[in-house]
């Protein structure tokens, strides 16, 4: 089609925030990590603190998020991210920090970081994407695969008689009385991840207040590892992770 | 009649995994039978519905589109 | 102003810290260091220096909330004894790849495993050879004394920040149990330096700063080691540090560090007084080791006794450094066991001047 003269800068109603890099992102195509990366920078772009936040990186598909978020950024050992970033706000409490995570990284190798980090009420923002799969390493069973899932450790279906349960650790997380503000949300449509952006940026605001650990978890899909394509991935996710892991506010601080 | 839009789809950063066909409201967009340098099938306008509403954008996984919208007519 | 005080070697080397103008603390109580982090508490430094002091959930914790701090440009330090520093090994790797500085000291006790919570020096491999995975190197510091406990932490912290490198200082169950006559420096300013490396927040015009120990290239992550071995090669040129006594007329030599040096040192007296010459080596730095004057040394005496509380592990260095210039004999106690002077003398006479 040709290009029409609506396109002219007084029309621009949406483009990439200044806050990601240009920078390709090296995930899959279709994967929820694009997005949700971006709704956190839009978030940090429109509270405009981008000068003021530092992340964490954690170990898993979103190892190199630092090339995309145009932040200060650190990038922990696996699973570490929530000590790391306990140590960066006891030393710049007036920073906004943050952590990204995978579901391997936060509910698996690093279970006692998260816990104890969220338990102490660190004054910081976890980002938890939860795709119930290990993407970067090929796709070996997560903490959160759900029952059935094939994986390729899990190749004729997770068998939780063996293999265990699935981890809802932001339900843990909830109960924990550090925790300030936790949240379920999803990338995967536009209402969904208007929504996340929203609640991304609600718990930036919150730091500011000090009054405990932010948590979203975004459910998210991963094509790759779940051998579909990425509208297959997020119609799966719909009608099976969403199921188990239901969107919504787990916990939202008392008015 | 809504306010009409045009997206401008950079090609050369696009995968081909159709996430924004599906969150289009008027079918604006289709993959492309050319590839690109990458070899994806990368999102294309097919028609001139496009009323601006940035669903496609914002879940754009590779930040690929941007959305303008013509500003509501004076009467 | 300098002050005198009596003072167990755990408290001294965790008030040093705080008039180090160190910015923050992490750690996990595990004996027999756990004296640090309760001085620390009781001391309160958040009141006197702004200081900040955690008990973290783990060793694996506490390192890491040192490599976020220290990713930020502050003084941070943890301490741990032996189970606990194998446990910070991940951390300290990372923060050698990211090319950040810290203090972590180890008051070694006996392993392996579990082991016992009396002193050792079994943990010297660990310290000087790497300790975690990859090509990288500790600057490791041997005190002897609460004193040079004390007077190491203030020099731990200028080395990491000149190197940018983590520095280790190797103490053991003696010498941070013990109580000792010590004069503390004086309190320090903690720095304000904002340093171009550290996640302060993006400046506007500048690139964000990013602290990480990945690159996938094989190429670039081989420019990280060429970097890393090139400072290396500056420490070992410009930080070896070492002690040595009774080394002019020596005829024998005696080489042994921190707490053993000083048992070794009462042997060596017994022998002076018996009329054999034999002279020390201590080195107080373990890394990098004093290679040059120990093989000056042997060229000088007819053998080296190296004695340790391990099963033999400085002695390598000490042959490496000797290069078969003359004998090189081991005489250690471990397990948490300690060598009496009588037993050195003992083993100098029997492997050395007998062998």
């Amino acid at each position: 089609m040709a290009e029409s003269n609506i396109i002219s800068p007084e029309n621009l109603v949406y483009e990439k925030t200044s806050v990601m890099t240009d920078r390709i992102l090296h995930y899959c195509p279709g994967c929820g990590h694009g997005t949700a990366h971006r709704m956190l920078a839009e978030a940090i772009d429109e509270l405009g603190i981008q000068g003021d936040t530092i992340g964490v990186a954690p170990v898993g598909c979103s190892v190199l998020a630092y090339y995309y978020f145009d932040v200060d950024m650190q990038e922990a050992a696996h699973g570490r991210a929530p000590a790391v970033a306990t140590g960066i706000k006891r030393m710049l409490p007036e920073r906004y920090v943050f952590t990204y995570q995978g579901d391997g990284d936060l509910a698996a190798i690093g279970t006692a970081e998260t816990i104890h980090a969220c338990n102490r009420g660190e004054n910081i923002l976890i980002v938890f994407i939860n795709n119930g799969i290990y993407g970067m390493t090929g796709g070996q069973m997560a903490p959160t695969t759900l029952p059935g899932m094939k994986t390729s450790t899990s190749p004729r279906g997770r068998d939780v008689a063996t293999m265990g349960n699935p981890l809802k650790i932001t339900e843990l997380v909830a109960e924990l009385p550090g925790t300030y503000f936790v949240t379920r949300q999803s990338v995967h449509a536009p209402a969904n991840a208007r929504k996340a952006k929203r609640a991304m940026k609600k718990a930036l605001e919150y730091q500011k207040l000090k009054k405990g650990t932010c948590f979203i978890e975004i459910v998210s899909n991963c094509p790759s590892g779940w051998k579909m394509t990425p509208a297959q991935s997020n119609k799966w996710m719909e009608e099976n992770m969403f199921p188990f892991y239901p969107l919504g506010d787990i916990k939202v601080p008392e008015q | 009649m809504a306010r009409k839009g045009d997206v401008v789809i950079n090609i050369e950063r696009c995968k081909g995994c159709e996430i924004c066909l599906s969150a289009c409201p008027n079918e604006v967009l289709a993959l492309s039978s050319e590839v690109n340098s990458k070899g994806y099938h990368y999102a294309i306008k097919v028609n001139s519905e496009c009323i601006g509403c940035a669903n496609c954008a914002v879940v754009c996984p590779d930040a690929v589109i941007t959305v303008y919208r013509e500003k509501a007519v004076k009467k | 102003m300098k002050e005198l005080r009596l003072m167990k070697g755990n408290e001294a080397l965790a008030e040093a810290a705080i008039r180090a103008g160190a910015d923050a603390y992490f750690g996990y109580p595990i004996t027999p260091q756990s004296e640090v982090i309760e001085y620390l508490m009781r001391e309160n430094p958040a009141d006197r220096t702004g200081m900040q002091v955690l008990q973290a959930e783990s060793e694996v914790a506490a390192i890491n909330m040192v490599y976020g701090a220290a990713g930020c440009g502050k003084r941070a330090m943890t301490s741990s004894s032996s189970p606990g520093i194998s446990l910070k090994m991940e951390g300290i790797s990372y923060i050698a790849g990211a090319e950040l500085p810290c203090v972590v000291v180890n008051v070694v006790r006996a392993g392996p495993g579990l082991g016992t919570i009396q002193p050792s020096q079994s943990d010297y491999f660990q310290a000087v050879k790497g300790g975690g995975h990859g090509d990288y190197k500790l600057i490791v510091l041997a005190p002897a004394t609460v004193q040079e406990s004390v007077d190491y932490v203030k020099l731990a912290f200028e080395l990491a920040f000149k190197y940018r490198n983590p520095v280790m200082i190797l103490s053991d169950g003696i010498i941070g149990q013990m109580m000792e006559k010590v004069e503390l420096f004086e309190q320090m300013p903690r720095s304000t330096e904002e340093y171009e490396w550290a996640t302060l927040g993006k400046k506007p015009g500048k690139d964000s700063v990013i602290v990480t120990s990945l690159q996938l290239q094989s190429e670039e992550q081989e420019k990280v080691n060429l970097r890393l071995q090139a400072k290396y090669r500056e420490v070992e040129k410009n930080e070896v540090r070492f002690e040595t006594y009774a080394c002019e007329d020596a005829e024998y030599l005696f080489a042994a560090f921190g707490s053993c040096a000083r048992i070794t040192r009462k042997a060596l007296d017994m022998a002076r007084a018996k009329g054999i010459k034999v002279g020390i080596i201590r080195p107080q730095t373990l890394y990098p080791f004093p290679v040059d004057e120990i093989n000056r040394l042997a060229g000088q005496v007819k053998g080296i006794l190296t004695v340790e509380m391990n099963a033999g592990q400085m002695v390598e260095d000490v042959r490496l450094a000797v290069n078969g210039k003359t004998p090189v004999e081991f005489y250690g106690r471990f397990g948490g066991m300690i060598p009496t002077p009588d037993e050195i003398l003992k083993a100098l006479e029997q492997k050395i001047i007998g062998g």
